[in-house]
């Protein structure tokens, strides 16, 4: 009986021992594995990241973000992953955080250093103020997670995510702030550019299919008057797309923006009752073939907003 | 800590635009515009990023990091803990676009902020129709599911779900989930529904139907099915790039099954029960995609502790969602083949059951969908049963369900059953999403 313990235990300490060789070793110095939930927050990951680290998004473009699939193939991807970039604000709560469970990789767990919240960095729109309760709708209590639609906002998070990268592999501490700093400069000049096109079109008033759209509007002076869902997450009545319409021609509103994974049937109906421009804009880099980095989204964006408000003048 | 923490982030916060509207006007001659701008935007870059840790602490359960409080433009790459719903102060109940920089209330928030995620699920039934041979009840409160989950620490998570019925409380699952293990094993200790298969890993209201299958009710232990307090490890294996393959292995006690009729009873100490299952699942196009899983159950039965039943268990399921259109329209295509394998008096009995069903969503609120069932029965596999139903389904919002179905049984012997049931489903506070 005893000699069958002392047996158990050397299983039980080699069983250990096997593990322990299993653990990766941090002195190989390879490329970084970068998961982001979004596409967005690769698009800036690549722009500080560039050949050092390798990045994949999980959901697409022109994909709902609330509503991903939690795929297992996703699973793949993360378990190899040293860092995990999220939206935050609970964007992901319904898909995000059981995948990160099942990953099996302890890096990139909640609170490991391999997990970074890109909310942080960013200004947050919409935060609730006092008690918040679901009549609102599906609202995000911690605020308006659609906050990279503000190239202000892109430029702190693509800072936040190199001072990450550098954290985690220091010896390309500078090239990763180099990279920032020509990111800094491009996005400077673009969005000097970005300002001059929008320029003439501040204090626009226009309709949103989801609340998607606030840092947008903040950055560029354009004044969302509605939204087409009645409250986020709730899709459109007909009461509430009547009163629609009527604000939107009192205020003289004939722009509708529609996040590509909407249906178009009620905001097409809108653009008939009130003469108004239906437009498909994209709220995320990949939405569509061409709009592939951070810039070409707003390049994208900005055309279709400046086309749109000139045929409603 | 906390507070000394935010009061230290609080007095920055208040301090720097101070120093900035000082130095502004004391040499107005010298600094260009462009030099101010850039200060200004540095300190609005400040400021933001301040407010984000502010955030974050407030969310947080772990005591900030030392560094956090100084204003240093760099952020520290701080773990933020999944958020709590607890809102911050209680006040208004407008969503304010305003932008105020939301320290107030922090005290109250930062205690509850440790409270773990609290859910509440309602599962009303009512049934009309005639069933003689396992007649339900005409309204009943079938379920009140509660839930408590949390992060325990770094290297954890726990999820607790308490189902009270009408009478009597039962613990449905009590688990801590190792996340941080090495070689990416993932471990779960504690009572918890076993991976034999597909439906019995779901919680009621996540089924597509009102009931669960014949097959599940007379070879897998009932409603309760094999949910049992044991050990869990899995690990996803080494395969080709495009196939996921997981492995899971099981030890439970060894009791499962309604107290009826146990589907698992251990009778001695070393009764206990395993479980195996292979999870292989391959995207076949972004939208459409394969789960195949294998799954084994071996336990001793009622009648003793010689007496063992063996399950064999083979699921697939086919899901088509478009991404465009993800929120409109879907396909699950399910079926489970199950053997049993039961050991008792005088001979040993070869039961075999299955289901099909398939679910199509028609809109963003309505889901259509059909089954069909057959089903031996364990003890006496020459008697089987048969069966199929029609669900329709109406979700006013993600939060809440009606569910109507209508259901045919043709029992062994020719006994026919038609039943329409009825469900209501309701669900409060913030349920963490279930695996997929």
């Amino acid at each position: 009986m005893k000699n069958h313990t002392f047996v158990r235990y050397r299983v039980i300490v080699t069983l250990g021992l096997l593990m322990a060789g299993f653990l990766p070793s941090r002195a190989e110095a390879k490329k970084l594995n970068v998961v982001t939930s979004t596409t967005d927050m690769a698009a800036l990951t690549r722009e500080v990241g560039g050949d050092k680290v390798n990045v994949e998004a999980l959901a697409r473009g022109y994909q709902d973000p609330h509503f991903v699939e939690a795929k297992p193939s996703f699973l793949l991807k993360l378990r190899q992953a040293d860092l995990l970039i999220s939206v935050g604000l609970q964007l992901e709560i319904g898909w995000l955080p059981p995948l990160i469970t099942q990953s099996g990789n302890p890096k990139i767990q909640v609170g490991a250093p391999g997990y970074l919240d890109a909310s942080q960095f960013a200004e947050i729109l919409e935060i609730p103020q006092g008690q918040v309760t679901r009549a609102m709708g599906d609202v995000h209590p911690l605020g308006n997670p659609h906050y990279w639609l503000d190239p202000d906002n892109g430029r702190r998070i693509a800072r936040g995510i190199a001072n990450n990268l550098a954290e985690m592999d220091p010896s390309d501490g500078a090239y990763f702030q180099q990279r920032f700093e020509d990111f800094d400069k491009r996005l400077t000049a673009a969005e000097q550019k970005w300002d001059e096109e929008m320029k003439p079109y501040r204090g626009r008033k226009l309709v949103t299919y989801h609340r998607s759209f606030p840092n947008f509007a903040k950055h560029f002076g354009l004044d969302v008057i509605g939204y087409v869902e009645p409250r986020p997450g709730i899709p459109p009545t007909p009461t509430h797309t009547l009163e629609l319409i009527q604000l939107m021609k009192r205020e003289n509103c004939r722009v509708v923006l529609v996040e590509p994974y909407f249906d178009l049937k009620t905001p097409q109906s809108i653009g008939r009752e009130t003469g108004s421009q239906v437009v498909v804009y994209l709220p995320s880099v990949g939405g569509e073939k061409g709009v592939d980095n951070y810039f070409q989204l707003f390049d994208y964006d900005i055309g279709l907003l400046i086309k749109a408000f000139n045929a409603t003048k | 800590m906390r507070h000394t923490s935010l009061f230290a982030v609080l007095t920055v916060l208040l301090a720097s635009p101070l120093f900035a509207q000082q130095s502004a006007p004391s040499r107005p001659g010298q600094t260009d515009n462009a030099a101010l701008l850039e200060k200004i935007r540095e300190l609005e870059d400040r400021l933001i990023s301040l407010e984000g840790q502010v955030r974050i602490l407030k969310s947080q359960q772990a005591p900030p990091e030392a560094g956090a409080q100084e204003a240093t433009a760099a952020p520290q790459g701080q773990p933020p803990v999944a958020p709590t719903t607890s809102p911050t102060s209680a006040a208004a109940t407008a969503v304010t676009q305003q932008q105020a920089i939301a320290l107030g209330g922090a005290g109250g928030s930062a205690a509850k902020a440790l409270n773990p995620d609290i859910s509440a699920i309602g599962d009303f039934i009512s049934v009309a129709g005639h069933n003689s041979v396992q007649p339900s009840p005409s309204l009943e409160m079938h379920e009140s599911e509660l839930g408590f989950q949390a992060i325990i620490d770094p290297y954890a998570r726990g999820d607790f779900f308490l189902s009270f019925g009408e009478e009597g409380v039962n613990l449905e699952e009590g688990y801590i989930t190792f996340t941080a293990l090495p070689a990416g094993f993932v471990a779960r200790v504690g009572k918890m529904r076993s991976a034999f298969g597909k439906v019995n890993t779901l919680h009621n209201h996540v089924l597509p139907w009102v009931d669960r299958p014949l097959v599940t009710n007379s070879l897998v232990g009932g409603e309760d099915g094999i949910d049992d307090a044991g050990i869990s490890i899995q690990r996803i294996l080494p395969a080709p790039k495009w196939l996921f393959l997981e492995a899971t292995g099981q030890l439970f006690r060894g009791d499962s099954g309604s107290a009826q009729s146990p589907l698992f009873k251990a009778s001695a100490q070393s009764d206990v029960s395993a479980v195996a299952h292979l999870r292989s699942y391959k995207d076949i196009t972004e939208s459409t995609n394969l789960d195949i899983g294998l799954s084994y159950a071996r336990g001793h039965n009622d009648l003793g502790t010689n007496f063992l039943t063996q399950l064999y268990g083979m699921d697939a399921t086919l899901r088509w969602k478009p991404l465009r259109r993800s929120i409109y329209h879907s396909f699950i295509g399910r079926s489970e083949f199950i053997w049993s394998q039961r050991r008792q008096f005088p001979f040993e009995q070869r039961a075999f059951g299955f289901y099909t069903s398939g679910d199509y969503q028609l809109g963003r609120r309505w889901f259509v969908g059909g089954r069909y069932d057959h089903s031996d029965r364990p003890e006496t596999a020459s008697l089987t049963d048969n069966g199929a139903s029609a669900v329709l389904t109406y979700w006013p919002s993600e939060f809440s369900q009606v569910r109507g179905q209508y259901r045919f049984t043709r029992y062994a012997g020719n006994l026919d059953a038609h039943e329409l049931l009825m469900q209501v489903m309701f669900s409060l506070g913030a349920h963490g999403a279930h695996p997929f």
